[in-house]
């Protein structure tokens, strides 16, 4: 089966930037229904307008080998880069893990997010590979980054960083409605 | 128990034919490979026979069933009552108090809106005040239920509560995965109204001691609620022995259709029972003012009821019988010792729930260490096997006993040693493909 690269199972043994660190703008908590899994994120943001960049991402998380390889590989893939590329990588992975197996990724968009190719064909699993990403962008709504751009149905111009929103924390149980703007099949929900 | 009565497992050839009843156990998923289903517990596979008695419904005698004087509306009639007389034949009832709903879920809802929707005025007129005080709940009164209930059995209790502002109390759950009836007496006590508790456990198949629930509850005059969704499709039930007051379970886990379930209730209680949904078949007389409702079962089947549903049940309630309950038991009895036998073999392995087969069904929940349900699950999958990973819908019992998620193998009548086997090989995989040492 092509669904547990090498890659995925090195993250999730041995996660990347885990933990949950300060400074943060904003810390939320999302669970995945389905099975119980959990993630607490907190994201820093630092600068503003088209400047704002992801300062860091930090996080404390319980789940399968496939939603706690993805955060791993999100918080790679996001610190250090601007609100615009973190939410353009986003977009492609989301693109990517819904797309049913006919989309491969793009190594240059999305790095090591490549080799969570093969879980879009497993729809059950998509929501694993997402809750990393759900709570990495509520948290950057919460720290009160416009993310209207990433709405497949949107056409709002490109995101904004702004740092002077307070610190927020919040609680979050995925639900299908959270999902509504992307591609994500409806089925993927297990009876609970 | 008394429920697991003496039988003898199928033979190679009775299973060889069972499984010949169920054309989707010779398909093949995941690029060839033969389907292992170990999922009964979430739902089960449709014998041929049931899914025959469904179309036939259909083809021969289809009408709404209770309206019109033709002959096709008497014959759809005369079916779904029938299919409810064979459906409590099967429970030990009498068809009078065998209500269908479209699931357990809703069988168990009905019960519970019937304490908060007996406090509206005029509700329970001319019900006899000391059964009508039965169904009184407030502040002061108290539910009880187990730590190890399926959702459904838990959730509508939790909002009775919050609607009547009864306490919600629970009977806790052992290290061992069996009721903690050390302290019974303490939480069932003369203000408990209402306890309902599964016969047996979705995750941990441990079959619950009914009768010292009953005996303890009928004690102090409070009404028993079952959860039967897992013991009916593999133990002989009879309502009258188990001594509970309602009994809820669905069709689609012991080789029925989707979309019904049943409630019994004992006569006068649902004689007593205000409605749950109302509308047309329900009723007795209606007038723009007000309405008068129908006698039970009736009462509480509002809307066009689902003949073809009920017909596919009783037929699924005959095929159970014709292979014979005490034997299916047994046959299911043996399957899960050669699990848990097999499991035991795995140090990596961890069941959770009762490690030997003794008061114990069918469903077999494990953690293999370090390594998530969710992906030993795709393990399986790619073998073939299919199992139930997560919570289960009993994510307050999964807590208990400290685990986030598990994987639960579960059996029918059409399984055999050969599923046991595939399972057993497939998870041997699972330490080799995430690098743990066995």
């Amino acid at each position: 089966m092509d669904l547990y690269q090498e890659i995925i199972l090195e993250h999730s043994k041995r996660p990347l930037h885990a933990g949950l660190r300060e400074p943060f703008n904003a810390q939320v908590h999302h669970v995945n229904p389905t099975c119980g899994d959990e993630v607490t994120l907190r994201v820093q943001v630092s600068g503003e307008g088209p400047s704002a960049a992801i300062a860091d991402v930090s996080y404390d998380a319980t789940g399968c080998s496939i939603s706690t390889a993805a955060t791993s590989v999100l918080a790679d893939e996001v610190i250090g880069h601007s609100v615009k590329e973190a939410l353009s990588t986003f977009v492609a992975m989301r693109k990517m893990l819904t797309s049913k197996g006919t989309d491969p990724g793009d190594e240059e968009e999305i790095g090591d997010g490549v080799a969570f190719a093969g879980v879009s064909k497993y729809p059950a699993r998509v929501k694993c590979a997402l809750l990393g990403w759900m709570a990495f962008t509520d948290a950057l709504t919460q720290a009160g980054v416009d993310i209207s751009a990433t709405s497949a149905s949107s056409s709002a111009p490109s995101a904004s960083g702004n740092t002077n929103a307070d610190t927020t924390i919040s609680d979050t149980t995925i639900s299908e409605d959270i999902f509504t703007s992307s591609t994500i099949p409806s089925n993927i929900m297990e009876d609970s | 128990m008394s429920e697991v009565a003496v039988g003898t497992a199928f033979t190679t050839a009775e299973s060889a034919a069972i499984r010949g009843d169920f054309a989707i156990l010779s398909r093949t998923v995941r690029g060839g490979k033969p389907l292992v289903y170990l999922d009964s517990g979430a739902t089960s596979q449709k014998p041929r026979q049931m899914l025959d008695a469904e179309r036939a419904f259909y083809e021969q005698h289809n009408a709404a069933v209770h309206r019109g004087a033709h002959q096709l509306a008497e014959e759809a009639t005369d079916a779904y009552e029938g299919a409810r007389e064979t459906i409590a034949r099967f429970i030990g009832a009498q068809a009078q108090e065998v209500v269908f709903t479209k699931n357990a879920t809703e069988a168990l809802n009905l019960v519970a809106y019937t304490f908060s929707n007996a406090a509206a005025a005029g509700a329970m007129d001319g019900v006899d005040p000391a059964l009508a005080a039965r169904f009184a709940l407030g502040v002061g009164d108290e539910i009880v239920v187990t730590e190890m209930e399926h959702h459904s059995n838990l959730v509508p209790w939790q909002e009775l509560a919050r609607r009547t502002g009864a306490t919600l109390r629970w009977i806790g759950v052992t290290d061992d995965g069996r009721l903690d009836l050390a302290d019974l007496d303490t939480v069932i006590t003369d203000r408990t109204k209402v306890v309902a508790f599964t016969h047996v456990s979705n995750v941990l198949g441990t079959i619950n001691p009914v009768a010292v629930i009953v005996d303890r509850a009928r004690a102090v005059g409070a009404l028993t609620v079952l959860d039967a969704c897992q013991s009916v499709p593999h133990l002989a039930v009879d309502v009258v022995d188990l001594g509970v007051d309602f009994v809820a379970f669905s069709g689609h886990k012991m080789f029925g259709p989707l979309g019904i379930g049943v409630l019994w209730g004992r006569y006068e209680l649902l004689k007593a029972m205000p409605p749950f949904l109302t509308g047309g078949s329900m009723i007795e007389v209606v007038r723009m003012e007000a309405t008068t409702y129908a006698d039970p079962p009736q009462r509480f089947e509002a809307g066009v009821p689902m003949a073809a549903q009920a017909v596919g049940l009783a037929a699924a309630c005959d095929y159970l019988t014709a292979l014979g309950m005490a034997r299916v038991t047994a046959h299911e009895h043996a399957l899960t010792e050669a699990l848990l036998d097999g499991l035991a073999q795995r140090p990596w392995v961890r069941v959770i729930g009762p490690v030997d087969g003794k008061d114990r069904s069918g469903a077999v929940a494990f953690v293999v260490d370090g390594i998530h349900p969710h992906d030993v699950g795709q393990i399986l999958d790619d073998a073939g096997v299919a199992v139930r990973v997560g919570h289960h819908c009993a994510w307050p019992l999964h807590r208990r006993m400290n685990v986030t998620a598990t994987t639960r193998a579960s059996f029918a009548a059409y399984n055999t040693v050969a599923d046991v086997d595939a399972l057993l090989t497939a998870l041997d995989r699972v330490p080799v493909v995430f690098g743990t040492v066995i």
